[in-house]
């Protein structure tokens, strides 16, 4: 055996040690610690099972996915890409992902504006019941399914009869047909949108809001400034960091339509699609309706991508911003 | 004194302002019980409305003459919310503590490996065929359960509950002889019983509400929670028709209340929720807060 063998072999057994050693340690700290490790076991495997698994499932947007094969049994796509063509070739899906980006950036928008609007007149009635009420009645729709939200739209935009129609014909005016008018969509799930969470939104602003030291405002009443001035330069200010983060961490998820809303909503009226489907409704059909599974895959693969970056983005910013409430 | 009236004004704007929102959260809800107590030639000729033109119970009587589907759905909702939340309060809630313990040297990792769960999915496709082709979970009373039984935020949320509690009272416990799962079960849990109820009431929502699970893993009939039955009776015509096959409307010149039905099973749906909710809303907006805190 010359030199050189010899120090091959003799670094291959100290590697060899080396890994022994850290399983040794790893099986001690187990062993050790059994109990607690026990303890976390079965939520890890949970985890596994419902969100590692299918992250790793990915993958299937590259391959010809055979049910009997399974995810890694099916053959890989020649070219690589081939799912991915679709969607481009197809305008339906660059719709849906238009539709998802615009609706979702109204909610959020228009979101902040009603909830922070909505906590500021709570935070202004002095009357304590009348208050409570409001409060308790807001946070209601919270609590309801999307199911049981799509039966009351269904109340009020049925064009036989909803009640907008009742409405609109007792003033003489004309009723509308608004499963067949995709134009008026966008407005009226911005408004479902408000009635559910407009009062489970503004929670977080109020609670800031009744935090906020009561001998500011008192040093602004001897100053003579109106309560409007007082919400103007000392609540509203006091609200900025709250509003950028919870704003911020909303736009993380951007890419992800509320799909319960929609389904319950909308459902599978198609002559809204134009201006209502979005991705989660547009992969959701591929993968139960019309079984196209490449397709599904694909559209979902750059989904989970985008919402990747901007999820990573947006949490770098909030913790330049505010360290406590950024997510990592 | 021009300021007072000007003041006076803008309060009274505001109280009139959050009236009228408030109002409006809660029409939708008025609808629906007006509608299940109409008849369907009213609701035919003037839709729907806030108060019935004409109250009865017929839509009611319709839907309890063959109560078994409805009876099933709801002992299928009531058993996946009981089962499903005492399950997940258990499992997450014992990693947290695990977590909390920095005798544990890998517990950097656990969290690590949780907080991925949080901000990465793999989304539907990959999801669905995980549960269906490798798990089998379809038309499985556990597709209702287990996949949302491990969540990366209540296991924060929990780890946070249990880091306030002093180190101290472990260690005493551990002298005392207690092993660590003895010292959870008799020390840990009693104190975080309001953080448990807490985070115990949003996963019972969260199951009684859930109809997702049941639209991806389910076909069979027999397996079909609360919130699926009312997805199936608004969206299927053939289906609720077959519903109106009762004697209570054979001999009767009524229209058969096929809107009534979908309004009344509506009711008996929301029923529940909407009778506990003045009672609990507290708990859940503490739990709103304390959720905001970082994880």
């Amino acid at each position: 055996m010359n030199l050189s063998n010899k120090v091959i072999a003799y670094n291959e057994s100290k590697n060899k040690l080396r890994i022994i050693n850290i399983l040794f340690n790893f099986l001690k700290e187990i062993f050790k610690n059994k109990t607690l490790y026990a303890m976390a076991v079965p939520a890890l495997v949970l985890l596994f099972l419902f969100n590692y698994f299918p992250l790793f499932g990915l993958i299937i947007a590259f391959k010809d996915y055979q049910f009997d094969k399974g995810i890694f049994g099916s053959q890989w796509m020649k070219p690589l890409f081939y799912n991915f063509q679709f969607l481009f070739d197809s305008s339906s899906a660059l719709r849906a992902i238009r539709n998802t980006l615009l609706l979702n950036f109204a909610f959020i928008t228009i979101g902040v504006v009603t909830e922070v609007g909505f906590a500021l007149m709570l935070n202004e009635i002095g009357c304590k019941w009348f208050k409570k009420t409001a409060q308790l009645i807001t946070f209601l729709p919270y609590f309801i399914s999307w199911i049981v939200v799509g039966v009351f739209v269904y109340n009020l935009f049925s064009s036989e009869h909803g009640a907008i129609n009742g409405l609109l014909s007792s003033l003489g005016m004309r009723e509308v047909d608004w499963y067949f008018t995709p134009g008026a969509w966008p407005i009226i799930l911005i408004l479902i949108n408000r009635w559910k969470n407009t009062g489970y939104g503004c929670i977080m602003y109020l609670s800031t809001l009744t935090g906020i030291d009561s001998s500011y405002y008192e040093a602004a009443n001897i100053d003579g400034a109106t309560r409007w001035q007082q919400i103007r330069y000392i609540s509203l200010p006091l609200l900025w960091p709250t509003i950028i983060v919870l704003v911020l961490l909303q736009l993380g998820k951007i890419m992800n339509a509320d799909f319960g809303m929609f389904y319950a909503t909308v459902g599978d009226a198609s002559t809204l699609y134009p201006t209502t489907d979005v991705i989660d409704t547009f992969v959701y059909r591929a993968l139960r309706i019309t079984g196209d599974i490449g397709m599904a895959s694909a559209t979902g693969l750059v989904q989970s991508v985008l919402s990747f970056i901007l999820v990573i983005g947006s949490n770098m910013i909030v913790k330049k911003i505010d360290e406590d409430s950024s997510l990592f | 004194m021009y300021a007072k009236v000007k003041h006076f004004l803008a309060q009274s704007a505001i109280y009139f302002l959050v009236a009228v929102l408030t109002i409006c959260c809660l029409l939708p809800f008025l609808m629906v019980v007006s509608g299940s107590l109409s008849t369907e030639e009213d609701i035919m000729n003037y839709g729907y409305t806030i108060f019935p033109k004409n109250p009865t119970l017929l839509s009611y009587r319709v839907l309890f003459q063959r109560p078994g589907m409805l009876i099933s759905s709801y002992i299928i909702t009531i058993t996946v919310t009981v089962l499903g939340t005492i399950a997940s309060l258990i499992i997450n809630s014992m990693i947290a503590y695990a977590m909390t313990r920095k005798t544990l040297k890998y517990r950097k990792f656990i969290s690590i490996y949780c907080l991925i769960t949080i901000l990465f999915s793999g989304g539907m496709v990959p999801w669905y065929i995980v549960c269906v082709n490798y798990l089998h979970l379809k038309d499985t009373l556990a597709a209702l359960i287990l996949p949302y039984l491990a969540n990366g935020w209540y296991i924060f949320l929990l780890r946070n509950f249990f880091n306030a509690i002093p180190d101290e009272m472990k260690e005493a416990a551990k002298i005392d002889g207690a092993g660590e799962f003895r010292t959870f079960v008799q020390i840990i849990i009693p104190l975080a019983k309001p953080a448990l109820a807490t985070i115990g009431l949003f996963i019972a929502l969260m199951y009684w509400n859930d109809w997702w699970l049941s639209l991806m893993l389910i076909d069979s009939d027999k397996l079909r929670p609360i919130q699926y039955l009312l997805r199936i009776i608004v969206s299927n015509i053939t289906f609720l028709n077959s519903q109106m096959n009762v004697p209570e409307l054979r001999n009767s010149k009524q229209l058969a209340p096929t809107e009534g039905v979908k309004m009344a099973t509506c009711i008996i749906t929301i029923g529940p929720i909407v009778l506990l909710y003045p009672f609990l809303q507290r708990f859940f907006i503490k739990g709103i807060m304390v959720g905001a805190v970082k994880g």
